[in-house]
């Protein structure tokens, strides 16, 4: 199993008083509480999180997209990766994701992509994602394509990284008439393309396609649904294409917290597992996560109807209980993952050890910890110790 | 007053419209929220027209055509429809979206349409002072503040929370969406033809609108100085509904000319 450490890099100086004053840390959260300087000491720390992951031998590390927000301060995934590319040595670098479909032009950042791909010697993996519901909002796209937006962009940047330029791309969203990457990708035929997603059919069936192939990567989601997504993907690749799934296309994305005895680990990990969950998530209405024509209208419905969508209140215990987050001391956190890879079979594992308000000593703590005691166990694994896929279950 | 349900195809789209009443033509086009609520004003106009009340494309039962991807496409695809119902004389009453769409109809030909009514109209934009963002607060919140008297908007805000109308109102924002998103439900390319809208203007607009705040309507005013403009006190962005017998008085003194 490869192990990754992924920082989603929170403004983790929040004021948490925000939450009643603004009712979300997204897109209305006025830049005022945003403060340059702990910015500056802020963006240094992760980034030196993720440069001690590569030294302690994690097998990647891994940044994102997001706008607009405190929950987390990468508007561009590409300027971290790209600080990383430079001072980590042996680790991959992982954007989980950028939205292409985002861009008026994805080539742009098809090109930066490659770039950071040639500068490390091909160490890039690349995130196709569609951003969250806010991001249309922060950036004015209209919801109501980002579906066709997203498989075209996808198109275009896959064609952009393996065909001869220059050639004309035709789509609908996307006419360019010139595309010629200078430098096209250095990992042949491109690097690898991951879909990080908290559960979607129709993103499984478009990534899990044999033209594809692409890692669909299950995050921040209760155990029941990580296992019931990701058996999906093996049993859409039997039954609707006829091939099995390598389980090294199957990731599964959570929180993790090592403490030295597993209520150390709780109380240390709470406030700012809850501040993550209850402060910097939630959001001002459900529409501004969920805007028209980004989802179904049937999975909007049952949205609105059950108000599911998180607006606070949730427990650190709440979050273990549904195997949300893993908490606890070295053998509870090495356990839990490996009787979820007996049962789930994921080759890819992406852990967040830095969360929500978490302080720097705390992250680097949990950082060591899990790599000096966890990490080592989970490394060797392989399908070996997979139970095997059982269709009935998916 | 009877309406009948009919089912049209234009241009090979499926186009249901409800109609009822007799004499001249009055096309209603809809707004944002399509019919999921009926107006009842309607009723009334039916007493002295032939009203058509068409869903606009995606919303209600008409689909949404592969060919409709912005407001333009509305605009020719109820210009086909007018023809190919061989109507001419046509009052058109349009709300908030329907009244951008009546614009945007207008402005490439007034051959068919006798008046313009519109209450409330979206489709241009005053710097400075934005529209309600219908697509970030939730159907509930949205149906309160479109009205001005408190005890209506609370009642209209429980009805959005009924999923019988629930499911039809996701299907109408996103039917909106696909032309209001961006920009935010005007064309920036509307003000500069207005000149061309040859018919009788009426705008109405209510004093304490919320969703398209009154300042919109001097704005018309500007650009389309022939315009007949009538603010309709302590009414919200639906003064059809909530100032329903003034309105229809208001619209019957128009259209009659």
């Amino acid at each position: 199993m490869k192990v990754t450490s992924f920082n989603l890099m929170s403004y983790a100086d929040i004021d948490l008083g925000v939450k009643d004053k603004f009712k979300s840390a997204w897109v209305l959260l006025p830049n005022s509480y945003f403060d340059p300087v702990k910015g500056h000491a802020l963006y240094n720390r992760y980034l030196d999180e993720l440069e001690l992951a590569d030294e302690l031998g994690f097998d990647g590390v891994a940044v994102n997209e997001h706008h607009q927000t405190a929950y987390g301060l990468m508007p561009s995934p590409v300027v971290t990766a790209s600080a990383l590319a430079r001072r980590t040595k042996r680790c991959r670098i992982a954007i989980l994701g950028n939205a292409f479909c985002l861009r008026e032009n994805p080539v742009t950042l098809a090109e930066e992509h490659a770039m950071i791909d040639v500068i490390t010697g091909g160490r890039l993996i690349s995130g196709f994602v569609r951003g969250v519901g806010t991001e249309y909002f922060s950036l004015g796209a209209n919801p109501v394509h980002s579906l066709e937006r997203h498989k075209e962009a996808a198109e275009l940047v896959v064609r952009a990284w393996t065909q001869t330029g220059p050639f004309a791309f035709e789509g609908k969203h996307f006419n360019i008439p010139y595309v010629n990457l200078w430098p096209r990708p250095f990992q042949q035929p491109h690097p690898p393309i991951w879909c990080p997603s908290q559960g979607s059919l129709e993103t499984i069936e478009w990534a899990a396609h044999p033209d594809r192939k692409f890692v669909y990567l299950q995050n921040y989601s209760p155990r029941d649904s990580v296992g019931r997504y990701l058996d999906m993907y093996r049993d859409i690749a039997r039954r609707k294409y006829g091939y099995e799934a390598a389980s090294d296309r199957i990731g599964w994305g959570a929180p993790v917290y090592v403490g030295e005895t597993d209520e150390q680990a709780v109380n240390e990990a709470r406030p700012h597992i809850e501040a993550l969950f209850n402060v910097l998530l939630p959001k001002a209405s459900e529409l501004m996560f969920f805007p028209p024509g980004y989802m179904s209208p049937e999975s909007l419905a049952h949205i609105l109807k059950h108000k599911k969508a998180n607006s606070g209140g949730v427990t650190i215990e709440s979050l273990m209980a549904r195997g949300i987050i893993i908490v606890g001391s070295p053998d509870t956190v090495r356990k839990q993952i490996m009787d979820n890879h007996r049962d789930m079979g994921f080759q890819e594992l992406v852990t967040m050890l830095t969360f929500g308000t978490m302080p720097a000593d705390m992250s680097e703590a949990n950082i060591r910890r899990f790599a000096r005691e966890v990490m080592p166990a989970l490394q060797p694994l392989t399908d070996r110790e997979y139970r095997g896929f059982e269709p009935a279950l998916a | 007053m009877t309406f009948v349900a009919q089912t049209l195809t234009v241009n090979g789209a499926k186009v249901a419209l409800n109609r009822g009443g007799a004499g001249e033509p009055l096309l209603f086009l809809h707004g944002a929220d399509g019919l999921t609520e009926w107006p009842e004003i309607l009723d009334d106009l039916a007493q002295h027209y032939d009203v058509i009340v068409p869903d606009l494309p995606g919303f209600g039962l008409s689909e949404a055509p592969s060919f409709v991807d912005d407001i333009s496409d509305v605009a020719y695809l109820l210009m086909d429809m007018l023809e190919q119902m061989d109507l001419r004389g046509v009052r058109v009453v349009g709300h908030s979206l329907g009244g951008w769409a009546g614009l945007e109809m207008a402005v490439r030909s007034c051959a068919r349409i006798h008046s313009l009514a519109l209450i409330a109209p979206a489709g241009i934009h005053v710097k400075g002072s934005p529209k309600a963002d219908i697509y970030m607060i939730d159907p509930d919140e949205q149906a309160r503040i479109a009205y001005a008297d408190p005890e209506l908007g609370a009642a209209a805000a429980a009805r959005a929370l009924v999923s019988k109308h629930q499911n039809q109102a996701i299907l109408n924002r996103i039917a909106s969406a696909r032309l209001g998103w961006n920009p935010r439900l005007y064309n920036p390319r509307l003000e500069r033809w207005l000149h061309r809208v040859s018919a009788p203007v009426l705008i109405l607009w209510g004093d304490a609108d919320r969703i398209i705040p009154p300042i919109y309507s001097q704005a018309f005013g500007a650009l389309m100085p022939g315009a007949k403009r009538v603010t309709v006190a302590h009414a919200g962005h639906l003064p059809h509904v909530e100032k329903r017998a003034e309105v229809h008085a208001l619209l019957q003194d128009f259209l009659r000319g």
